[in-house]
């Protein structure tokens, strides 16, 4: 599996946030995006999931590896990416738990026939250290614990890539190492992950790129 | 299919949990059925007469309130952004939605409708065609609702907006909702725009997810 | 400097196209006009039972036509916005709709006004006169949900995407109008001049309609100038702005 960003302009409010940017990442490993603020790191991932529809290029992914079927056709990147912006996507009135089996059920794919959703909720609590707070409402839990559950989504569902948006905010060091952990775990299982982040974190194999905030030309 | 179920459920407790949006809408629904025979006068035949019309427009009014959180409080928490992704397309995700918002608020409404007319005098044997009607009636409420909701989740003047934007919409149901309760106290038509209604409502219920869709696509870029 | 030019590419061919032809169209909206007053005051009888109240219909049947026609053309222009994506049908779009609204309003108030010596009331539940009604709604929603929302180009979207909703509405509330109206009164007391209409009459009447359609042309592409010179100051400002953060940040560097 492979994911290709082909000549890729964004624009945001007639505004030229990112030009001609390319690249290729292939199934089993990272990209890290760094720059300044404003540089358009949100916006290019945004694009990337769908939301934002390109000015011009193109974003695809390719399945060459056969490990989903095979068929050498490309498919919508939305439909097999996880997304986890700057807000966490939970509901404050349900718990923990409920939160996850919403999810689970939601995005659960094919691949993830094997388990239980009850399995893959339990599990992926119990990896970002959440099992204690299973039947809590969210709405009491810490700005940390929510941002825990947010990311605890990547793991009841499977999907090839990753697009996380600062993912380590209002995460301490040990909780941002479970992540770091999460996301090495995925490449080695073949998965891609882009992470755009202010922090270096210890992502293997990764690449990076620096997006520069673009200056008004005269 | 089992996606949308899960999408159905959530909100539907989601709003049991809550509590307050369906409480709020029978309060407001009471309200202005209770104001009505105070401004009008206590004319107890006027009241019956006019008693269906009373509480259609008190319903829409009503439905009309609960409308602005439905895509709103999933736009503020990201969930939004998460529902988008996967293979679901966002159309069925506007449709489980407006789907819920009538079970939660819609059928509620309608079953509450009896009780009002009480107050208002109306004939006890046009119960049932009200109810009907407002059965049949409410999913265009909820799914035009929705593609009002989506248009203004962004603007700052979302509730009165929303008002704006929608009513005029709902003319044809209130309309076809009237007519098919007034062949019952003695004129005719009952059945035509009781099976017009219908269509409405079905017809709603297909196209308006793709005007809310699309709506909601352009707000999330 | 390049993608300012691009944005502007199509709209400047525009601004010389209707720069040439608008004082064209004016003139000839003044003229078709003053002739048509004319007719309407001078030559055409006053109706056998209305007498001279039924010349408001010159004025009144242009302003219900421009109406209609103006809501249908926002509404091709916005789906012209949302298919090929042509800031200048957005452009088109957001002028025609206060126009679309002042007829319309023109429209009612002319209707009530004729209304008061011939039905003797200044408004009835008509079906014509309710889906008029509802049709003004639907112009002050469009200008409602556009001026509620900061981001222009996301305004703009919208604001099509309700157009077209109102489009495939319309028919149905008009059908819901007359369904409705059909079953409280019998046929209604609204009639245009009559069931038929004398060459006398029709006559002043097309001329009135064609001065008035011209009249909306001229109008609208004024406003549609005014609206690509407004979009070109802001360009400019926001061009202005971002110049002044580049060079604040490269002296910060």
């Amino acid at each position: 599996m492979q994911l290709v960003a082909e000549n890729l302009v964004l624009e945001r409010g007639n505004r030229k946030v990112a030009n001609d940017v390319s690249f290729t990442l292939e199934g089993g490993s990272g990209l890290v995006l760094t720059g300044p603020n404003g540089s358009g790191k949100s916006t290019l991932l945004r694009a990337l999931a769908g939301y934002l529809r390109p000015a011009s290029g193109s974003v695809r992914i390719l399945d060459v590896s056969g490990s989903n079927g095979g068929t050498g056709e490309s498919c919508e990147v939305g439909e097999v990416c996880h997304f986890v912006g700057h807000l966490d996507g939970i509901k404050s009135h349900l718990t923990a738990a409920e939160n996850l089996t919403f999810w689970a059920t939601y995005l659960s794919d094919k691949a993830d026939s094997g388990h239980s959703v009850a399995h893959r909720v339990y599990d992926a609590l119990e990896v970002f250290a959440l099992d204690a707070l299973a039947d809590i409402p969210a709405g009491y839990m810490s700005a940390g614990q929510k941002r825990r559950l947010g990311l605890a989504r990547l793991l009841v569902a499977h999907r090839p890539l990753w697009l996380l948006d600062e993912p380590t905010v209002s995460l301490d060091t040990g909780s941002a190492d479970i992540l770091v952990k999460a996301i090495n775990r995925h490449l080695r299982d073949g998965g891609m992950a882009i992470v755009a982040t202010h922090l270096p974190l210890a992502i293997e194999p990764a690449r990076g790129i620096s997006l520069v905030r673009k200056e008004a030309q005269a | 299919m089992s996606a949308f179920l899960a999408l159905l459920k959530r909100d539907l407790m989601l709003s049991v949990r809550q509590g307050g949006a369906l409480g709020t809408a029978l309060g407001f629904y009471m309200l202005v059925v209770t104001l009505l025979p105070l401004g009008l006068g206590q004319d107890l035949n006027l009241l019956s007469r006019i008693a269906p019309g009373i509480l259609w427009i008190a319903l829409l009014l009503a439905a009309l309130l609960s409308l602005g959180r439905v895509f709103s409080s999933d736009h503020e928490d990201g969930t939004l952004d998460v529902l988008a992704t996967g293979r679901m397309p966002l159309e069925m995700v506007v449709g489980a939605k407006a789907l819920a918002h009538w079970i939660s608020t819609g059928i509620p409404l309608a079953l509450t409708a009896p009780v009002l007319g009480l107050m208002l005098n109306l004939d006890i044997a046009v119960y049932p065609l009200l109810m009907a009607t407002m059965l049949v009636g409410t999913p265009a409420v909820s799914f035009i609702g929705a593609v009002g909701a989506a248009l203004t989740l962004r603007s700052y003047r979302g509730g009165l907006l929303i008002a704006l934007l929608v009513l005029p919409l709902y003319v044809p149901t209130l309309i076809f909702g009237m007519a098919a309760v007034n062949g019952l106290l003695g004129v005719s038509g009952t059945s035509a725009a009781m099976l017009i209604l219908a269509a409405l409502s079905l017809t709603s219920v297909v196209l308006c997810p793709f005007a809310a869709a699309a709506a909601l696509r352009v707000q999330m870029q | 400097m390049q993608t300012l030019t691009q944005r502007l590419a199509n709209p400047t061919r525009f601004m010389e196209l209707s720069g040439s032809v608008l004082p064209w169209i004016a003139g000839a909206a003044a003229v078709v006009i003053a002739y048509g007053l004319y007719l309407a005051f001078y030559v055409a009888p006053p109706d056998y039972q209305q007498g001279e109240t039924a010349r408001i219909m010159y004025i009144h049947v242009p302003c219900a036509w421009l109406a209609m026609a103006v809501y249908a053309m926002v509404a091709m222009s916005a789906f012209g916005f949302l298919v090929f994506r042509h800031p200048l049908a957005d452009v088109s779009a957001k002028t025609a709709v206060p126009l679309g609204a002042a007829f319309t309003f023109l429209a009612l108030v002319t209707g009530s006004l004729w209304g008061r010596p011939t039905w003797g009331t200044y408004w009835v539940w008509d079906a014509r006169l309710t889906s008029v009604l509802i049709l003004f709604f639907l112009y002050l929603g469009l200008m409602a949900l556009r001026s509620s929302i900061e981001d222009d180009s996301l305004a703009s979207k919208l604001t099509a995407i309700l157009a077209l909703v109102g489009i495939v509405m319309l028919p149905i509330i008009k059908f819901s109008v007359d369904f409705g109206n059909t079953l409280h009164q019998p046929a209604s007391v609204l009639r245009v001049g009559g069931p038929t209409i004398d060459t006398a009459m029709l006559t002043p009447l097309l001329v009135m309609a064609l001065g008035f359609t011209l009249m909306f042309v001229a109008m609208h592409f004024k406003a549609m100038r005014n609206e690509i010179l407004r979009r070109r100051v802001r360009a400019l400002q926001l061009a202005q702005v971002e110049k002044a953060q580049a060079s604040q940040l490269a002296a910060a560097e």
